[in-house]
C-alpha cells in the first residue's frame, strides 16, 4: 500500500513542462452513506491519451461522470481547460462543455433523430451554420469515424453496435472537441472492430490533436493507444504513468490485472515487441 | 488557451508579391468563428478566381480544425474547376495531416425521387386505412392468443402469476379510487344542477333523481371511469411493456420459454378486469353522492326524499347495465394497451407515439363498445 500511495503522490505532482488539461484534487464522491471515490487525484496533459483502468465498481464511471458534471461531489475540486466548472456563470460553463466531446458507453445517440441529424445537433444549436456547411461535415466527420454514407439517414435502431460506437463518436467530435471522453469505446466490439476503433482513435488523436481520457476494459487499448494508465481501487489511483511502470508495480490489484490469466497472456505476448512504437493500422480507402 | 485567445476571427488577406499573387489566411479557421468562418471560406474563392496561380499562406492561422480545413479544401477545389493552380505554403505539419485528411470529397446527397404532392396524400390516405384494416386484423389475432393463453392457465393453475395480479389490481384499482371518486363527485352534481335548472321551468324538477339514477348508473359511471383507466393506466401499461421491449425484456422472456401472454399481458388485463367492475361501483355512489348533496343545496331536495325518489326511479337492472359493460371496457383497454407496447420499435420517439395511439385508440373503443351495447340492451329491452 506504501508504494501504492507513493504513486498517487506522483500523480498528483503537476509536471512542470506539461500543459494539464483536467486536474482532480482530493475528490470525494458518494452516494446516501456509500462513499465511492475517496480523495482521488488525478491529473490529465494536453495531447495524451490516458486509460483509466479499475475493477467494477471502483468508481470509473463515477469519476467520468464527476468531471463532466453529471454527478455532484462531495468535496474536493476538478479543473478542467484550468477551469472550475461548478465556479463558472452559466454562459462560460456552455462555452466550457462545448470543448469537450463525450463518447457514451451505450453511444446515447438520440433514437429520434437520423446519424446525420445526430452529428449536426451539436453544430445546430451553437453555431450559425449554413445546411450544406453542416451536411458536408456531418459527412466529413462520418467519413473520419469510418461509416458510409449511408449510415447517414439511417436511425440508431437500424444500426449494429459497432456503427453505433462509430456514429456516436462522430457526433463526439461534432464541435472539433480538444478533449474526448470515450467511456469503454471498445467494450462489445469484436476483436477486429475494437482493433479498429482503437486505430481510429489513435489516427484522430495525432490529426486533430485531441486529449483522450478513455475509461477501458481493454487491454489491448492500453497497450495499443495509451501514453498514461491510471488505476483506480479503493476510490484512488493507485498507479499512474506509462504502462511499464504499471506493470513492474507490485500492487496486488495491478498484478491480478497485468499478470492474471487473461492480462498475463497479453503482457507475455507484448514483452517482446515493448519498445515498438505504436503506428496506426493501414486504413483501406 | 484562454476563451479570449480563441476569438481571433478568420482572415483573408490579398498580397501582391514580386513571385505573384498570394492570400494570407490568418487568425483561428474554426467552427467557432461560425458564420464569419463560412464567408472567409467564399472569399477565397473570390478573391482568387480571375488569377491564373495563386499561392495560399497558411503561416498565420494560428488554430485550424476540421471545419476550417474542409473550407480551404472546398476552396482549393472551387479554384481548380476554375483553372486557378492552387499552392499552399507554411503548412504546419499538424495542419498538413488535417488538410489531408479533409481532403474535398463529393456529398452531393442522392437526389430522391420527388413526387406529387396530390399522390403522396392519396398513397398517405389509402395507407392509413389498410394500416387500420391491418390493426384490427392483428387485435383479433392478439385477442385469440389471450384466450388461448387463459385456457392454459386455466388448466394449469399453478402457472398463474397471483403475486403479480394482486399488485396490478392494487396498482391499477385501488391507487385510482381518489381520483375516481373525486371526478364523479363533481359530474353528479354538475348533472344534478343541470337537471334542476333547465326541469324547473316544467315544473319538474323531481325527475332530476330519476334522471341523475338512471343516467349515471347506465351510461356515466362506466364511461367515466373507463376513460379515466384508459388514460391512467392503459397508458402506464404500453408505457411499461413497450420500454421492456426497446430493451430487449420481451426477447429475454421468450428465450426462456415463457409466454409474454402469461407473464405480462395476463395479469394486467384480469387486473384490469376485476378492477373496472369495483371501480364503476365506486364511480356510481360517488356521483350518486354528489348528485344527492348538489339537489340538497341547490334544489332543496333533501336526502331522505333524494333516496326516495331514488328508489322509485331505478332498479337492480339498471345498475347491472353499467356493471356488465366494464369488464368488456376493461378487456379493449388492456388488450389494445398491450399490443401497443409490445409494438413499439426502438426509438424513444416509437415509444412516445405508441403511448398516445394506445390511449386514443381504447378511449374510442370504449365509446364505441358503450354505442353497442346501448343498441343491444334496446334490443332486448333490458
Amino acid at each position: 500500500m506504501t508504494n501504492a500511495s507513493a504513486h498517487a503522490n506522483d500523480a498528483a505532482q503537476p509536471r512542470p513542462n506539461r500543459d494539464v488539461i483536467i486536474s482532480v484534487r482530493d475528490l470525494v464522491v458518494g452516494f446516501g452513506d456509500k462513499t465511492i471515490v475517496k480523495g482521488l487525484n488525478l491529473d490529465v496533459y494536453r495531447g495524451e491519451v490516458l486509460g483509466v483502468v479499475g475493477g467494477s465498481g471502483q468508481g470509473k464511471s463515477v469519476l467520468t461522470r464527476t468531471i463532466l458534471g453529471l454527478t455532484p461531489k462531495r468535496s474536493g475540486s476538478v479543473q478542467v481547460f484550468g477551469q472550475n466548472r461548478d465556479m463558472l456563470p452559466p454562459l462560460e460553463r456552455r462555452a466550457l462543455e462545448q470543448r469537450w466531446g463525450v463518447l457514451f458507453q451505450n453511444g446515447a445517440l438520440f433514437s429520434g433523430l437520423t446519424v446525420k441529424q445526430n452529428i449536426q445537433m451539436p453544430m445546430r444549436e451553437t453555431r450559425d451554420l449554413s445546411e450544406r456547411l453542416m451536411d458536408e461535415l456531418a459527412l466529413l466527420k462520418l467519413e473520419l469515424v469510418g461509416l458510409n454514407p449511408d449510415a447517414a439517414d439511417k436511425f440508431p435502431s437500424e444500426l449494429s453496435g459497432g456503427m453505433v460506437k462509430r456514429a456516436a463518436l462522430a457526433r463526439a467530435l461534432a464541435l472539433d472537441p480538444e478533449l474526448v471522453f470515450l467511456d469503454e469505446p471498445t467494450s462489445g466490439l469484436d476483436p477486429i472492430s475494437a482493433a479498429e476503433f482503437d486505430a481510429l482513435i489513435g489516427t484522430l488523436q495525432q490529426t486533430l490533436g485531441l486529449t483522450v481520457f478513455m475509461v477501458t476494459h481493454d487491454l489491448d487499448s492500453l497497450y495499443s493507444i495509451c501514453d498514461r494508465v491510471a488505476a483506480l481501487a479503493e476510490g484512488r489511483v493507485i498507479a499512474a504513468g506509462p504502462l511499464e511502470t504499471l506493470l513492474a508495480s507490485d500492487h496486488p490489484w495491478l498484478k491480478a490485472y497485468f499478470h492474471g490469466v487473461r492480462g498475463g497472456r497479453l503482457t507475455a505476448a507484448r514483452v517482446e515487441q515493448k519498445d515498438e512504437q505504436w503506428k496506426p493500422a493501414p486504413t483501406t480507402p | 488557451m484562454t476563451v479570449a485567445a480563441m476569438q481571433r476571427p478568420p482572415k483573408v488577406a490579398r498580397q501582391s508579391a514580386a513571385q505573384g499573387v498570394r492570400l494570407a489566411l490568418s487568425g483561428d479557421w474554426t467552427l467557432i468563428a461560425s458564420q464569419r468562418l463560412e464567408e472567409e471560406g467564399r472569399r477565397i474563392v473570390e478573391e482568387a478566381r480571375l488569377d491564373r496561380t495563386i499561392a495560399i499562406d497558411l503561416s498565420q492561422v494560428s488554430q485550424l480544425d476540421t471545419a476550417g480545413a474542409w473550407l480551404i479544401n472546398r476552396a482549393r477545389h472551387d479554384l481548380a474547376r476554375r483553372d486557378v493552380a492552387v499552392t499552399l505554403e507554411h503548412v504546419r505539419p499538424e495542419y498538413s495531416t488535417l488538410l489531408d485528411e479533409t481532403r474535398y470529397r463529393d456529398f452531393a446527397a442522392p437526389s430522391r425521387p420527388r413526387f406529387n404532392v396530390f399522390f403522396v396524400l392519396l398513397a398517405d390516405f389509402g395507407e392509413s386505412i389498410v394500416d387500420a384494416l391491418r390493426e384490427f386484423y392483428r387485435g383479433v389475432g392478439f385477442l385469440g392468443e389471450f384466450v388461448s393463453s387463459m385456457i392454459y392457465v386455466a388448466a394449469n393453475p399453478r402457472r398463474f402469476r397471483l403475486t403479480s395480479l394482486v399488485a396490478q389490481i392494487e396498482l391499477v384499482g385501488f391507487r385510482s379510487v381518489p381520483i375516481i371518486v373525486l371526478i364523479n363527485i363533481l359530474v353528479g352534481g354538475i348533472v344534478a344542477q343541470q337537471g334542476i335548472f333547465q326541469l324547473l321551468k316544467f315544473g319538474a324538477s323531481s325527475y332530476t333523481v330519476s334522471l341523475i339514477g338512471i343516467l349515471v348508473l347506465r351510461e356515466l359511471g362506466v364511461l367515466l371511469t373507463s376513460i379515466m383507466i384508459a388514460g391512467r393506466s392503459g397508458s402506464a401499461i404500453t408505457a411499461e411493456l413497450g420500454s421492456m421491449k426497446m430493451r430487449e425484456e420481451v426477447d429475454a422472456l421468450l428465450v426462456m420459454g415463457l409466454s409474454p401472454f402469461e407473464v405480462l399481458i395476463a395479469p394486467r388485463v384480469l387486473g384490469l378486469v376485476i378492477s373496472l367492475p369495483i371501480l364503476t361501483f365506486v364511480a356510481d355512489m360517488a356521483a350518486l353522492f354528489g348528485g344527492m348533496l348538489v339537489a340538497w343545496w341547490y334544489g332543496g331536495i333533501s336526502p331522505a326524499a333524494f333516496a326516495s325518489l331514488l328508489k322509485e326511479a331505478i332498479a337492480l337492472h339498471t345498475f347491472l347495465v353499467g356493471i356488465i359493460k366494464a369488464p368488456f371496457m376493461a378487456l379493449v383497454i388492456g388488450l389494445i394497451a398491450s399490443m401497443d407496447g409490445l409494438a413499439t420499435q426502438g426509438s424513444a420517439e416509437s415509444l412516445g407515439r405508441q403511448v398516445t395511439s394506445s390511449v386514443v385508440k381504447s378511449i374510442f373503443m370504449v365509446i364505441v363498445m358503450d354505442g353497442v351495447f346501448a343498441v343491444f340492451f334496446a334490443a332486448i329491452d333490458y
